[in-house]
Order: C-alpha cells, then structure tokens, then sequence
C-alpha cells in the first residue's frame, strides 16, 4: 500500500462511462448460427488451415497450425460442421478479407479431448511450444504471441513482471470483470508466468477507479499464500494502460525512444491473457473465448464471455441496441476503430463492441489550421511532438516525420483529444505509418530484384564465357584434326564451331514449337503424379484447382498464336 | 621490359576491378530510387544501365513508366534538375501487377524462364514453370518469348497486410 508510484508524461482524462457495464455480471452468449473463425488473428504469420469443408469438428481442436517462427495456432470455438474454409471480411477498418473456418454449430459444445501441462516439470521450449499451438494471445489488444516474450532474457530471470489490469480506455471493463469474478483462477496463471519468466517480483496494475477489482484481486493473492505478488491501484489517468507508461507508474523505469522494456527487466502482460494461460496448463483449454464488454449505444450494457467467431450482431442483439445505432467500433473511443459491418466475427483482439450513433459520436467539427499550441505535445504519453510529426505527415515528408520518432506514437489518442483545431492527429499518424511501411517492403522487394537481376547476368555472362572457351577448344581440336587429316573438308570444322544452330524462318519455329507441344500433351496423358498421398488440404485444394483448368485447356492449347 | 609491363598490367587490371565493386556513389544513389523492375522500358536493359546513363548526362530522367512521377520527383531532387512529366514514348504508369502462368498450357520450352531478368520463373525443360510472385516484378518481358501466350498479367490486389491507411480528408475552414 505504501508503495512509491510515479508519474507519466501527459495524459488526458476523458469521461470514463465505466458504470453501465458492471452492475451485472458476466453472462454466456447463446450458440450463433454460424462461426466466422478468421485464421489469421494474431501479431506474426498467417496459420495454415487444417480442415476441409464437410469435417466434424469438436470445441477446441486446432484448425489452423501455427506458422513460421511468430505464430499462433487457432481453434474451433464449439463443435460442428465446417462449412467453408473461405475469405470473409474481417474486423478491420479496410474491410478486407481474410481466409476464414466457418463453422456450423451442431448444438452439442463438445470438447474434443483436452492435454492438461505440469508447467514445473515441463521444459520451457515445450511449453512455449504448447502454449503456441494453444492460441495464447496478448488479450490486451495487441494480439502479440504471448510464448514468444515468456522467455527471461540474456540473465535468466526478470526483474518485475507487470500484470496490467489498468484498462484505461473509457467504456471497457472486460478487465474489470475479469478481476472481480475470476481473481483466484487469474492468481494461477500469473503464479505460472512468474515461473517461466523467472521473475523476482509481480505487479499487477489496476486503475483506482475499480476499488472491487483490486479487493477482489487482493484478497485472492491473500488466500493463495503466495509472496512478492502485490496488485497497486494508480492514479486513473489515460492511458496508464500503455505498457510503457504503466511500466513507468509502477516501477519509475522510463523506457526511452525506440527501446524495449525487457531491456529494463520488465515484461508486461494482460490480466486476460494471465487467465487464458491458467486456461490452457490447467484444464489443456485453447483461447477459443474471450471477454468482451458490449457498451455505448444500448440499453443494458454488460459483459459477455464470447466463443471466438461469434457475429458482432449476434452478441450486440442481447444488449439491446437502440434503433438509430449506425455504427459498431471495435475497441474504445480512444484507440477502436470502426467496424466495415455489423457482422464481422469478435476476434482475440476484441475486448469491446461500442455500439454507436450519430448522435452519440457526432461528426468532429472541421479541422482547422495548426496554430502551433503545444497542447498535443503537453498531452503526449510517449513524450513526441505530435504537431510536428503532424506537420510532416500532412506533407508527406516521411523521413523528417521519422526523425520526430512517429514509431513511438502509441496512437493512443491523447494528441488529437486536447488539440483545439480539431485535427484527426492519429489519422495522419497511421497514414504516415503505414505509408513507410509500404515503402519498406518496396524498398526489399527492390533490393531483392537488384540482386537475382545483377546475378543472372553475372551468371550469364560465365555461361556465354564456358560455351566461348569450349568451343574453342573444340575448334583447336578440330582444326588439329584437320591438319592431321590433311584431307577433311573446311565446312565440317566451320558447321562445328559455328555458335548454335538457329532455325531458319518462322516456319522452322513454329514446326518445333508444334512437336514440343503434342510431345507435352501426350506426356501429360502418361505421367500420373505419384506424390499426392498425404497432403495438406490447402494443397489438396491448389491441386484441384489447378486440375480443373487443365482439363478446360486443351481448347486453347491447341490453337496456336503466332511465335 | 616485359616484366615491367606484365606487373603494371596486373596492377590496372586489379584496379579496375576494385573500382568497379566500389561503383560510382551517384550511379548507386540513382540506382537505388529506380523500381528494379528490370524492365528495359526506358531504353536501356536493365535500371543499373539507366542510372548510369543518366549519371552522365546521356538519359533523361522521365525515363522509367515503372517508377512513374514519384520516381521522377524524386530523380529531380535528387539531381536538383526540373521534374518533368513522363516521356510518353517510353511508356506509361501502370498499377503494379504480377505475371502469373496457366499451368494447363504451358509446354514447358522455357523462353519465359531465360527472358525473366530476376529469375522469378522456376521450372525445368519440359517440366510446367510457375512464377514465384513475390519475386517477379511485373516487367512483362516474359509475355512476348511465350509461343503459347499462357502468361498474363495480374494486378496485384490490396491484403490486410499491405493495405494502407488512407490520407485523412481535409477540410480547412478559413481562420
Ligand atoms: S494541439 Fe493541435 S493546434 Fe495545438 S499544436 Fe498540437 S496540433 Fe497544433
Ligand atoms: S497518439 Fe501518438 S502522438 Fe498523439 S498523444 Fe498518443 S502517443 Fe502522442
Ligand atoms: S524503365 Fe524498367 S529497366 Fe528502366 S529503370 Fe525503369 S524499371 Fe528499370
Ligand atoms: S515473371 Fe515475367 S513479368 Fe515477372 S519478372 Fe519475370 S519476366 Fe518479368
């Protein structure tokens, strides 16, 4: 209790709307018609499918495998029929799509058969491995892999391991609610991570606006008997839910530009993602459901605990939505973003559904010009100069942008909140940032076409400098040969050395063009491929499709276009 | 004498090689705006031979459809020369595509294999050939060699992972 915090830079303190949502406890959702599971959910690469459609699937068996070395497997959040592994459009702003499992639930929600984990006797690569293949994600909205930062770093143990149950965000108390009813059961899984990360001392952060949280969460540390656990309420002050700015609250660690706080000794993990790691060692259950707070727009906000896949409409329904909602935002008015339908899939990443109208977030006034206030600067959390990074997003002149350090922008809001001419800050912001990344990827897939261009005719020059020394050495002997010979023709040695015999003329080509062809197609007849046992269903798939044009080919194939 | 000339003959010859490796900073400074398409579009064959040539004073800088207005914008800053427009003969800008093989046609004769200036087609002699997309960079030279005309060209679609954040509308009231 008498723990010395500190203070963040800047900050605002928006209207918190945290009420609403907790006077009732957690509730089940009933079973949507359909599940809309994306395969692609967390930070890292895309897990390939491991079904097909037409497979029965049981609750929690893994439909799509981890994939490259930051991935993060995925489940079916209940039992029934795969009905398409297909695009669908995404919880994104873009309204993209993205290769999806949908699931037709059979009514039964049962689990397939679960794998429990002593994590003391376990080595750590395999419980990272499991943890990996069990979903585990960072709930907090980051989605970062947590098996991926559950290592203790060059010395082999942490310093602190910060638990961060601040939930800042005006709006949303999945945290909150997670801390009140589940205390015990989230105590286990941080006792685990503790463990992995070998860390000396565990804070769990909670803003003070959620006295019942940090009771609860109290009194659970207090019944396990565990030591060097403490959960510390802080000042209420967004966003002191920021890894960096609650890192500094609670141990004073100012993590400078462009650095990391496992640097400092400092890991920092959700309170949800703490329970679905008790989750997956204690009962072997994946992260097929999360909390979400349901809040805005409706007449009984609350907190649901949704199967991963559910339609946003699906949930929002039991809420009560008022008639002239017209939007869904998936996240907080702060950092969400806005939803491209109402009936896109809640994802690990979505730990609120804001319901919204035109009257409850009218439109911004215009923007009007920078005057150059420095309010967006004293608000900061991450400690920029917003208006000049704003100055040069809005030129498009990316590199000084970077040099005002746009990467550290947390785009947590603040900036755009106090600035008195209106201006969308973390718009241009994202912009900017998504623009340099784009330019990155060009600038790699650049360097990459230099080289293979600079090396095919390195390597075409050695070949045209073998053919010029062997035929020579051909010629030699050859012209030896002659003089030997005495009496062999000139034209012989001339028809050898001479450099490739060409066609002459169209007809010529096309005659071997034609040979080449009925040679392909009657090999294609023969040859039956032998490898095509045992294959993904992804490329089982590939090779159907492939299959089906070949067979519409033949049509085409056989008119042939001029060479 | 003759020795005299053989070791100054080796000590040019290093020179020259070391020299090159070494490159000209403003050829390389050209070189690294140009888009690597490898294309030829511009007149030369290959982005490298323009950047040279521009370096001299031999080529002009609205030169490359690829790199498009960007491109030149960033060529004439660079130079400190005037932008211009892109020289229409050369070509025109056009949205970044890839080329892709139908596998059911293809005869496996390999033309398209030797044209592809960043070895972004693999495959063997009679064997079908497929391009490896993340590789080609969509400079069509492989179009014309092909005798089957199985290569098209497909603009590259938008994903999650390369989708952008759009530049937000402005609307500037008068203070
Ligand atoms: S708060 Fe707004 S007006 Fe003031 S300096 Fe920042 S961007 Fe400019
Ligand atoms: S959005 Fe970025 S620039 Fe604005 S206050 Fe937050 S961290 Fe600072
Ligand atoms: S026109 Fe083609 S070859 Fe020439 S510089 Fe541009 S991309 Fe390179
Ligand atoms: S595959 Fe064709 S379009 Fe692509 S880089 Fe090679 S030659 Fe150019």
């Amino acid at each position: 209790m008498l723990r010395k915090l500190f203070k963040f830079h800047g900050g605002v303190k928006p209207q918190t709307n945290k009420t609403q949502s907790t006077t009732e406890p957690i509730a089940s959702v009933p079973l949507p018609d359909r599940l809309v599971i994306p395969l692609h959910q967390a930070v890292g690469g895309h897990p390939r499918p491991l079904v097909q459609p037409g497979d029965h699937v049981l609750k929690g068996q893994r439909i799509g495998g981890a994939d490259g070395n930051l991935s993060s497997a995925v489940h079916a959040s209940t039992s029934g029929i795969v009905r398409d592994v297909a695009q669908a459009v995404m919880p994104h702003t873009s309204g993209l799509t993205t290769l999806s499992v949908i699931i037709e639930p059979d009514g039964e929600d049962r689990w397939c058969e679960l794998e429990k984990v002593n994590y003391r006797s376990t080595p750590p690569d395999e419980l990272r491995d499991f943890l990996r293949d069990a979903g585990v994600v960072g709930l907090g909205g980051a989605v970062f892999p947590s098996y991926a930062k559950l290592k203790p770093g060059k010395e082999g143990k942490l310093k602190t391991l910060v638990i961060n149950g601040a939930e800042c965000e005006p709006f949303i108390t999945c945290d909150d609610m997670l801390m009140r009813e589940r205390a015990s059961d989230m105590l286990k899984g941080i006792v685990a991570m503790r463990y992995m990360l070998q860390a000396e001392e565990v804070l769990i952060g909670i803003e003070d606006n959620k006295p019942e949280a940090v009771a609860s969460v109290q009194a659970a540390i207090k019944a396990s008997g565990e030591t060097g656990i403490e959960a510390v309420a802080i000042p209420t002050r967004y966003p002191a839910g920021g890894a960096k700015q609650l890192i500094r609250v609670l141990t004073g660690i100012e993590v400078p530009h462009g650095r990391r706080s496992t640097d400092f000794g400092v890991q920092c993990f959700n309170v949800g993602t703490a329970f679905s790691i008790f989750e997956a060692l204690e009962h072997g259950r994946p992260l097929i459901s999360r909390l979400v707070t349901v809040a805005g727009n409706v007449t009984a906000p609350r907190n649901y605990d949704v199967l991963i896949g559910t339609p946003m409409d699906h949930l929002v329904r039991l809420a009560g939505p008022r008639p002239d909602t017209d939007r869904y935002i998936m996240g907080g008015p702060m950092m969400g973003v806005r939803m491209p339908g109402f009936d896109v899939p809640v994802v690990k990443a979505t730990n609120c559904v804001l319901v919204g109208s035109a009257t409850m977030f009218p439109a911004p006034p215009p923007e009007m010009p920078c005057i150059r206030c420095g309010e967006c600067a004293k608000a900061c959390p991450a400690d920029l100069a917003p208006f000049e990074m704003y100055w040069f997003s809005r030129s498009k002149n990316f590199g000084k942008a970077q040099e005002y350090h746009l990467f550290d922008c947390i785009e947590c809001g603040c900036c755009s909140f106090v600035c008195p001419s209106h201006i969308p800050l973390v718009d241009y912001f994202r912009f900017s940032k998504s623009e340099i990344w784009s330019r990155e990827r060009e600038k790699e897939s650049a360097d990459g076409a230099r080289d293979r261009f600079e090396f095919k005719n390195f390597r075409q020059e050695r070949e045209k400098q073998e053919k010029a020394e062997k035929l020579a050495a051909k010629a030699a002997a050859t012209r030896e040969k002659v003089a030997t010979e005495g009496a062999a023709t000139p034209a012989a040695a001339d028809g050898e050395a001479a450099p490739k015999p060409k066609p002459s003329g169209d007809d010529a080509k096309r005659a071997l063009i034609e040979a080449a062809m009925e040679k392909a197609r009657q090999q294609k007849a023969q040859v039956a491929p032998k490898n095509t046992d045992h294959l993904a269903p992804d490329v089982e798939a590939d090779i159907a499709a492939i299959d089906a044009r070949r067979n519409a080919a033949p049509a085409r194939a056989a008119d042939t276009p001029d060479a | 004498m003759t020795g005299i000339a053989l070791v100054l003959g080796a000590v040019l010859g290093f020179a020259s090689i070391k020299f090159k490796v070494e490159g000209d900073p403003l050829v390389e400074k050209i070189d690294a705006i140009l888009p690597q398409t490898q294309c030829g579009q511009c007149g030369f064959p290959g982005c490298r031979p323009y950047a040279t040539a521009i370096a001299d004073g031999e080529a002009e800088i609205n030169q490359c459809p690829p790199g498009g207005e960007e491109g030149i914008r960033k060529l004439a800053d660079l130079l400190g020369r005037e932008f211009k427009p892109l020289s229409e003969e050369h070509g025109v800008e056009k949205p970044k595509s890839v080329a892709v093989i139908d596998e059911a046609t293809c005869i496996g004769c390999t033309l398209c294999i030797q044209a592809c200036p960043v070895d972004a087609i693999v495959g063997a002699a009679k064997q079908l050939h497929t391009i490896v997309a993340a590789e080609c960079t969509g400079c069509e030279l492989c179009l014309a060699p092909c005798p089957v005309d199985c290569i098209t060209m497909e603009a590259i679609t938008e994903t999650v992972d390369t989708w952008k954040w759009r530049y937000p509308v402005v609307e500037i009231k008068a203070a």
